[in-house]
């Protein structure tokens, strides 16, 4: 964003270092000055505003926090923020074009793979990860994929069930294509 | 949930990042995967002064077999490039196996089989297969590089046996002389928990006979126990019901577990004897299909 | 003209795509933790690290020296302002930040706010609290002995770690059955400690603007009007002063809904630093201090003549609280509904005794998609009915239909003063021995043991108590427990619609919009729901115990149906003819006998602002407030297939049949959805969740490493059926299901499992049925116990 004015914050206590990152986030180079220490999810949610990923736990248990880092899936809530500096970081707000849902998305909304939905956005991420790898999976390797990502709601039945009708979406899209 | 301060390097050589602990006297500590040190971190449980973050440095992805059949497994090199690898089946059964028994797919992305090595966690599954396997890690510091054997790494729990100012720069495994088997079983409750017990084995085979070996244990001691000694009972034997009865009685003689929520500390010893007469059972079970 | 499809335009039985994904599959939800205010600040919690200790002294000097810190509390800073302690919702008090002693590990002591959450916590670290350790109480047992500590010494007349003793039912009766029994089976058990853990913690921003005196709280609650009521009380703020918004939540399952001391002192901060507050607890933190569930021990009796006909039922609980009594729970019901217990058999004599406890343990207790401790109810009845069929040499699935109320039983009063209104409940049991094949079963359980191999089979039917309840006998610190919901529409027709509900995932904003389209043929896409803002909410008493259908989605019916008398009218006056002579189909009022003259529900909409008749006022809309004449009584019959490792004592489930009868179901694909969810945190009680504590009163299981979830890897799949009993007093027929499969569902998981394991002897194993225990049972033949202090079972 072009800004009009930035006020200045009070800088952390001397001698706390503050580094400068570059990360293509959803397809956008985002510069922001953090401290080492910020998780890669903080970045996310308070930096970038970007509050779809959520934080479930803090043990990197849950997977509530999974984002696409070059691609791969990763617990944002483990990966530090300057760990992302020059990588790419696809978040759930970018899976969506303008005008279209990706077909993870409409899988889910069809086959009610959600309820409360904090899972899901990870759930989605980490999906989509595997589509790209396997564009034909069975349940088992859908469940196997997943067994990082947590849902207290559904009992992932449905949640299969929204991978699987995504999969065949995206395969006769390829096929048309 | 929130870490302490500290400062950040991202060196882009290994000679930089080793320079970078020497300066540093113990205050500094590798980040690799992160995924067992930016928990700790976290939760507080370690607060270094400075973090070297060591997944700049090209060249460390990789993992591969020699011409001479020996595997080397560099420092960056993720766990799920050896749970999707397609050259290990044939050579390194026991890793094969265990590859996709690390934590849980996401983790498996970031996380470094070098770097859970030199974590040294009591239930981490690479100590034993490695200890299984007879492998080394190469360490680099200023004076050059040296090899540590698997079995010498660990020095306790979360305590391993590098210079504060050495870098695991990679791990290595030799090839079986004849044909190699093996096989790694975990009882965990659910996926990403830690072992209640797992036992790796790693057999060098010269047709029938067992020529070595290996055999470790992770989450029934204090540390990854070495049980080498225990499964040499099989060297120069078959694989069959007594042999393999011995075997398993020896290893789990070498258990050292102890009692907490997971099971009573004879629980856990008996799941490493039922482990280690599954592997085995299998292994022999195969083989007498192959033949 | 065709009549409306009532399945197109998303009416009752429409399998409705939700409406709120439209927005969570964007990432656009908007939980508390999103909500971002000008000037935020945050908040982080010191907690104690010890069970039970008297605190010598706080000292947060240091901590108020780290930059950017604004606030840092204590109890002696609460209690200046009156503030160190609150009433819970059960009529006793809980400590905001503790005072004099800590009572739990994880208890609050004192809180930093700070300009961002890592200095908060950076400050935290450097407050140096002295404690003085005190024996700690980890089991009701422990705290029942003479020589116990006194927990609740703040108390006055508090001389025990008693809480109450309550009582139900008829000694004299039961004596007599007692007597008179053929067989007498017993059953001691333990419903263990588990925590509801949704994957959002709890949280608040607190905002008090001076300038107007209004105080805002984004609270994670399920019950948002019950916080206003409470806080109005405990901070002396005039009740329309204080706005409580809960927005989306991230599962809730009764774990949002009480009052937890973070609110209140981010509430205090916010008028202390005059910014807004931000407090979102980490999950080790919602773990170890927020409303746990169950932890309830049983002994239960059941006198059985030898056809297998129960003649009573006697059972005695001892509850678990914690140090403060604070479950949200009807007034009158000391243990909740434990009291619905063997509600689906036709018992003619029950007596049941309670007595609850303090602990040094964080309190709570109902919790979990319990149903006000039904969980505990049904879990121990078929655990009880369970070891019956065994005493008796009977066939587990005969035994229970010799007893089961029949269909011409109806209205049926129980033992315990219940009235269940209509079931099926053999035709159920039917469709599930069906599906799971148990005709067959015993023969391949015969075949598979002459090879090795373990398999058992478990069955568990309950009808349980949903829709708390009707004011002649329900009350949470006295407010009755109706619902409300306010509906309007619009002159295009089109219609907002508000309820006292709080939907944290079960779909309201989808199932309400289809009951108004049920009741006035506006389809559902037309129609807006709202909850969870106190100043635009009818008052409600919040989502929790599967209570939201039967009585805020029956307030929503009421509410359509007033609209449609009004519209009537106006349907007359537009027809010009009186308002007898009018018929009404879905969506549309015509004349009688000639039904091509009508006017659509929209037409009576644009009427409503453009052209009344005279006398009528002008708009459309109507709140009502539903007291529910009658509980309602859903009916679960589930079966599930196992095999055991007896080498390693690990169990898989080959199949799970759940035949649910929910009465009517507004969203199919919802209620199947629901029942999915609910069987999952039932496996998950059975088989791997666990939260307990050590001798010394340390909680083990306060983190994910510890406190197992069920992954989509070991979750086993379930097939669903489905029987459809029309509850006959709801304006729907619909009876809710929120919680059945969590009530009814862990039996069917241990019954199995120990029916693998019956060659051994072995009555019990307490949940969860981790594969040492099994292994130990196995191997001692001895029943295997979960009391804490436990350590390697």
């Amino acid at each position: 964003m072009t800004s009009l004015y930035d006020e200045v914050q009070t800088p952390p206590a001397a001698g706390v270092e503050v580094r400068r990152i570059t990360v293509n986030v959803n397809g956008t180079d985002r510069t922001v000055d953090v401290e080492p220490r910020l998780l890669l999810a903080h970045l996310l949610r308070q930096a970038l505003q970007l509050t779809g990923t959520h934080i479930g736990c803090d043990t990197t248990s849950c997977g509530a926090c999974t984002v696409l880092m070059d691609g791969r899936p990763v617990k944002s809530c483990t990966v530090l923020a300057v760990q992302a500096n020059g990588h790419e970081v696809e978040t759930v707000e970018g899976l969506a074009t303008a005008s279209e849902l990706h077909p993870i998305q409409e899988g889910f909304k069809e086959e009610h793979g959600l309820q409360c939905g904090f899972c899901t956005p990870g759930m989605m991420l980490a999906s989509k990860a595997l589509l790209e790898r396997n564009p034909n999976p069975t349940e088992d390797e859908v469940r196997w994929a997943l067994s990082g990502n947590a849902c207290r709601c559904t009992g992932y039945q449905n949640i299969v069930k929204s991978v699987l009708w995504a999969a065949q979406k995206m395969r006769d899209q390829d096929q048309e294509a | 949930m929130y870490p302490s301060r500290f400062s950040y390097d991202a060196p882009t050589s290994v000679e930089e990042a080793i320079a970078i602990l020497d300066r540093n006297g113990g205050e500094a500590k590798v980040l690799a995967g992160g995924q067992s040190l930016i928990p700790m971190l976290k939760l507080r449980f370690a607060s270094p002064e400075r973090v070297v973050d060591i997944n700049g440095i090209p060249g460390l992805e990789y993992h591969r077999i020699d011409p001479d059949g020996t595997l080397r497994i560099g420092a960056l090199c993720r766990h799920e490039d050896l749970e999707f690898s397609t050259i290990l089946g044939n050579s390194f059964p026991t890793l094969a196996q265990a590859a996709s028994l690390v934590a849980d797919p996401i983790v498996r992305t970031r996380g470094t089989f070098v770097g859970s090595l030199c974590h040294a966690d009591p239930q981490g599954d690479w100590s034993a297969t490695m200890i299984a396997l007879g492998g080394r890690i190469v360490a680099q510091g200023p004076n050059g590089r040296r090899e540590i054997e698997a079995r010498d790494f660990v020095l306790g729990p979360f305590v391993n046996a590098l210079a504060f100012n050495e870098i695991a720069v990679e791990a290595v495994v030799s090839p079986a002389k004849g044909k190699a088997l093996g096989g790694y079983l975990k009882l965990e409750r659910r996926v990403g928990d830690f072992a209640t017990a797992s036992v790796a084995v790693a057999l060098d085979m010269d047709g029938e006979t067992v020529s070595r070996a290996g055999c470790a244990l992770a989450g029934v001691g204090g540390r990854t126990i070495d049980a080498n000694d225990a499964i040499s009972v099989l060297v120069g034997k078959s694989l069959n019901a007594e042999s393999i009865k011995a075997a398993a009685v020896a290893v789990a003689a070498a258990a050292e577990p102890r009692t907490d929520h997971r099971g009573s500390s004879s629980y856990k010893r008996h799941i490493v004897e039922t482990f280690v007469t599954r592997i085995l059972s299998s292994i022999a079970n195969s083989e007498k299909k192959a033949a | 003209m065709a009549p409306l499809d009532e399945l197109k335009i998303g009416g009752l039985g429409a399998s409705r795509r939700r409406v709120e994904d439209n927005r969570f599959v964007r990432g656009k939800g908007r939980y508390v933790d999103d909500v971002v205010l000008p000037g935020m600040l945050h908040m982080e919690i010191l907690r104690s690290p010890v069970a039970h200790a008297r605190i010598k002294s706080i000292d947060t000097s240091a901590a108020w020296e780290v930059p950017g810190v604004r606030l840092v509390l204590t109890g002696e800073t609460m209690a200046a302002r009156n503030l160190a302690w609150m009433p819970t919702l059960s009529y006793d008090t809980q400590a905001v930040l503790a005072t004099d002693k800590v009572r739990f590990q994880g208890q609050e002591v004192a809180a930093v706010v700070a300009d961002n959450p890592y200095i908060a916590k950076d400050a935290l670290d450097k407050i140096v609290v002295e404690y003085e350790q005190l024996p700690a109480i980890v089991n009701p047992i422990q705290a029942q002995s003479p020589d116990a500590p006194l927990i609740r010494d703040d108390k006055e007349n508090q001389l025990t770690n008693r809480i109450f003793d309550w009582e139900i039912g008829d000694k004299e009766a039961v004596d007599r059955a007692f007597a008179e029994a053929d067989v007498v089976s017993k059953m001691d058990l333990h419903y263990p400690r588990s925590h509801p853990s949704p994957l959002e913690t709890c949280g608040s921003i607190a905002d008090y603007d001076r300038s107007t005196g209004k105080l805002t709280v984004y609270m994670t609650s399920q019950a948002p009007h019950i916080v206003r009521a409470a806080v109005a009380m405990v901070a002396e703020l005039p009740e329309h002063m204080i706005r409580i918004i809960s927005p989306d939540l991230g599962g809730g399952f009764g774990n949002k809904v009480p009052i937890y001391p973070g609110y209140v002192i981010s509430i205090l901060a916010s008028i202390l630093t005059e910014c807004p507050v931000k407090w979102v607890e980490d999950n080790s933190s919602n773990l170890i201090s927020t409303g746990f569930a169950r932890d309830v021990y049983l002994e239960g009796e059941l006198a059985l003549r030898k056809d297998g006909k129960i003649l009573g039922m006697r059972m005695h609980t001892i509850s678990d609280h914690g140090a403060f009594f604070a479950d949200a729970q009807p007034t009158k019901f000391k243990i909740g509904l434990m009291h619905s217990t063997f509600a689906c058999y036709d018992i003619p004599a029950g007596h049941l005794t309670s007595e609850g406890y303090y602990t040094n343990k964080a309190p709570g207790g109902v919790a979990y998609r319990c149903s006000f401790r039904v969980t505990e109810a049904m879990f121990f009845q078929e655990r009880m009915m369970h070891a019956a069929a065994n005493d008796l040499g009977m066939d587990q699935a005969e035994f229970r239909r010799v007893n089961l109320v029949g269909d011409d039983m109806f209205p049926y009063r129980t033992a315990f003063g219940f009235l269940t209104d209509s079931g099926q409940y053999g035709k159920c049991l039917d469709v599930g021995m069906e599906a799971i094949g148990y005709s067959t079963f015993k023969q391949e359980q015969e075949e598979a043991r002459k090879r090795g191999k373990l398999l058992g089979i478990g069955i568990s039917t309950m009808t349980e108590p949903l829709g708390a309840g009707n004011s002649r006998e329900y009350d949470i610190i006295g407010i009755k427990m109706f619902d409300s919901a306010e509906l309007r529409i619009h002159m295009t027709g089109k219609a907002i619609l508000r309820t006292g509900a709080k939907t944290q995932g079960q779909g309201h904003e989808t199932t309400w919009a289809q009951i108004v389209a049920h009741e006035l043929g506006i389809p559902a896409d037309d129609i807006v729901v709202e909850e969870g803002d106190t100043d635009t909410a009818p008052f409600g008493m919040g989502t929790y115990a599967s209570r939201s259908t039967p009585v805020a989605g029956a307030a929503v019916a009421m509410a359509a149906r007033k609209i449609r008398a009004k519209a009537r009218k106006i349907a007359a006056h537009l027809l010009e003819v009186s308002e007898e002579d009018i018929e009404w189909e879905l969506g549309r009022f015509y004349i009688r006998g000639n039904q091509e003259r009508g006017v659509t529900i929209q037409d009576c909409a644009l009427a409503a602002y453009s052209n009344v008749p005279d006398g009528l006022e002008p708009g459309l809309e109507n709140t009502s407030y539903y007291d529910p004449p009658n509980l309602t009584w859903p009916f679960a019959a589930y079966f599930c297939k196992v095999e055991v490792d007896a080498e390693t004592g690990v169990w898989d489930v080959l199949k799970f049949v759940a035949v649910d009868d929910c009465g009517v179901r507004i969203n199919p694909m919802i209620v199947e959805g629901q029942v999915m969810g609910g069987l999952t945190e039932a496996y998950a009680a059975a088989n791997m969740q666990y939260i307990t504590f050590d001798e010394e009163g340390n909680c083990i299981g306060s983190n994910y490493i510890d406190y197992l979830l069920p992954t989509s890897w070991e979750t086993p799949g379930f097939e669903l059926h489905e029987v459809v009993t029309p509850c006959p007093h709801h304006p729907i027929g619909a009876k809710g299901v929120g919680e059945c499969a969590t009530v009814a569902g862990p039996a069917a998981f241990v019954n199995a499992v120990m029916s693998a394991i019956e060659h051994t002897g072995v009555r019990n194993v307490d949940m969860p049925l981790m594969p040492n225990r099994v292994y130990e049972a196995l191997q001692t033949g001895k029943n295997v116990s979960g009391m804490p202090p436990v350590l390697g079972d």
